[in-house]
């Protein structure tokens, strides 16, 4: 199916602000050679349907980059994970996107 | 002798239901902390956002009066539209009635109302901490949970813990009440906020200056997926909104960011948004796991409440009047334990009665079913907008052809999916026609 889109998603994510926390709150389980990314997983919902675009599959490197920082903590990639191989936590106290409309 | 608890109440997160329950028990005179992981109230809160009142009234009366109330415009106009890709029927209903006594309800802007309400909480006497992130419940030797564990590692003591931290309840999850949501409990939505001028709004949507109104839009806007889509007006912007099951974005590979852009080039929706400017987009799951979904509500020491506990009605869009009346009832809860001096499971369970006797789970009880009957029926969303649009375009053309011959045509229409199966498809939607 296409959609015309004419506001990324990258810009979207432009719209707001973060209290940007050092350490990474979202991990996979297993990022190397032998992980289900690698190996099993066709469609890597994870890197299509996260609305913060979080997770980028880098074919080059054959891994599933995790871009942290951008996430605006649905929560929705630990469920959409078919390999349960993502584990994502709360940023710190105070931490992460601040919404001003919400 | 154990030691006395620093609190009566540690309610977790500061949303309806937290703070909710925060307002009743801290006017009460009982010692509460409501702790909220982000940096303010509302920081990590997403709505549509359609505040119904009365539920709110009863809590802080004619809050709407107030000249800092928390409110966008009253809703005058609900509207919902069952749309094809190039054509929709709509079926709304406007009243000035929606204004009088308690006004029916009103668009709001969520970070601003969870500010207020955070204010109304420590005006009752409750203490709110913010940029607190609870990542424990403390037990003691006999399972009865006695206080929280911050992820600085703090603890806290409390007679009893309230776990109202939304739709991914850490909380309810460390207390072992509820395990991983799964991806077909949870729609997953998103928003963009759009500014228009107030004038521009009310000439598209016909409105009085200051009043509002609501559109929801099923069929073709859904792409197939479970869900609907929504334009709210508030007063200097528009929400608009896609809220699908998570498991058939998953199916489809689609983000929601994306399914955003379709909408916006629906007909309906294009003319309306037109010239606006985005001033943020937001994306939040949703529980709709429904009433077979829901964790105990209450255990030694624990009760659950608003999307922590799966508490939404998703076909009558509401969930954060839920999460107030729940959240109110148990805080009357909590306040009765402590005139007993007992706070134990069974004590506690009160607040389950109360929530059957009250429309929170009545309501949930009755469209428990729904989700899964609509799912059962294959072709449901997409034949009955079809149907809806092609009766539509019989009924309102004059292309020479005898009406008997429409009529024909039809009742071809409804006998291809066969009579039968068109009845049993509509005869469950009796639940949520009125």
């Amino acid at each position: 199916m296409d959609i015309k889109i004419e506001t990324t998603v990258e810009s979207k994510l432009g719209t707001l602000d973060w209290k940007k926390s050092p350490d990474t709150h979202i991990n996979l389980k297993n990022s190397g050679a032998d992980s289900p990314c690698a190996t099993s997983c066709k469609d890597k919902p994870c890197t299509t349907v996260c609305p913060a675009k979080v997770y980028e599959w880098e074919a080059s490197h054959r891994k599933v980059i995790v871009n942290y920082e951008n996430c605006i903590e649905c929560g929705a990639c630990r469920m959409l994970c078919p390999w349960d191989n993502i584990t994502c936590d709360w940023p710190g106290g105070g931490m992460g996107v601040k919404y001003k409309y919400g | 002798m154990a030691e006395e608890p620093s609190y009566d109440a540690i309610v977790v997160g500061a949303g309806p239901a937290g703070l909710s329950a925060a307002v009743v028990m801290a006017r009460a005179g009982l010692k509460v902390v409501v702790l909220e992981r982000g940096e303010y109230p509302g920081a990590k809160n997403v709505q549509g956002a359609v505040l119904y009142s009365k539920m709110l009234h009863e809590i802080v009366p004619e809050f709407w009066k107030a000249p800092d109330a928390p409110v966008e415009r009253p809703i005058v106009e609900q509207k919902t539209c069952v749309t094809t890709e190039d054509s929709y029927v709509t079926v709304g209903y406007k009243s000035l009635k929606f204004l009088e006594g308690v006004p029916n309800c009103y668009t709001i802007i969520r970070v601003h109302f969870d500010q207020w309400y955070a204010k109304k909480a420590e005006e009752a006497g409750a203490e709110v901490f913010c940029g607190v992130m609870v990542r424990d419940v403390v037990k003691d030797a006999s399972g009865k949970i006695t206080g929280i564990r911050t992820a600085e590692g703090d603890e806290l003591t409390a007679s009893v813990v309230i776990a109202c931290d939304g739709v991914n309840s850490i909380v309810a999850q460390k207390a072992g009440f509820i395990d991983e949501l799964k991806p077909t409990e949870v729609a997953l939505g998103a928003k963009e906020v759009i500014a228009l001028a107030p004038g521009v709004i009310e000439d598209r949507f016909q409105l009085n200056a200051g009043e509002g109104a609501t559109m929801e839009m099923f069929g073709s806007t859904s792409l197939g997926m479970l869900g609907y889509c929504f334009l709210y007006t508030n007063k200097e912007s528009l929400a608009l909104g896609v809220g699908c099951k998570l498991s058939d974005y998953q199916k489809k590979g689609l983000r929601p960011s994306d399914h955003l852009e379709y909408v916006k080039q629906h007909p309906l929706i294009k003319k309306l948004i037109s010239g606006g400017k985005t001033l943020e987009y937001s994306s939040h799951l949703i529980p709709e796991g429904g009433y077979k979904s829901m964790p105990p509500l209450a255990a030694d020491g624990f009760l659950v409440a608003g999307d922590a506990a799966q508490m939404t009605n998703p076909a009558y869009r509401e969930g954060s009047n839920l999460a107030m009346t729940a959240g109110k009832l148990a805080g009357e809860t909590v306040i009765e334990a402590k005139k007993k001096g007992d706070f134990s499971k069974a004590t506690l369970s009160a607040y389950v009665g109360k929530l059957k006797k009250s429309y929170v789970l009545s309501d949930m009880e009755d469209i428990q079913d729904l989700e899964e009957h609509v799912e059962g029926s294959p072709g449901f969303l997409e034949f009955y907008p079809k149907l809806a649009c092609e009766l539509a375009q019989l009924r309102f053309s004059a292309d020479g052809v005898p009406k008997r011959e429409h009529l024909k045509k039809a009742l071809g229409m409804v006998r291809e999916r066969g009579f039968l199966r068109v009845a049993r498809d509509l005869f469950p939607l009796r639940k949520v026609a009125i």
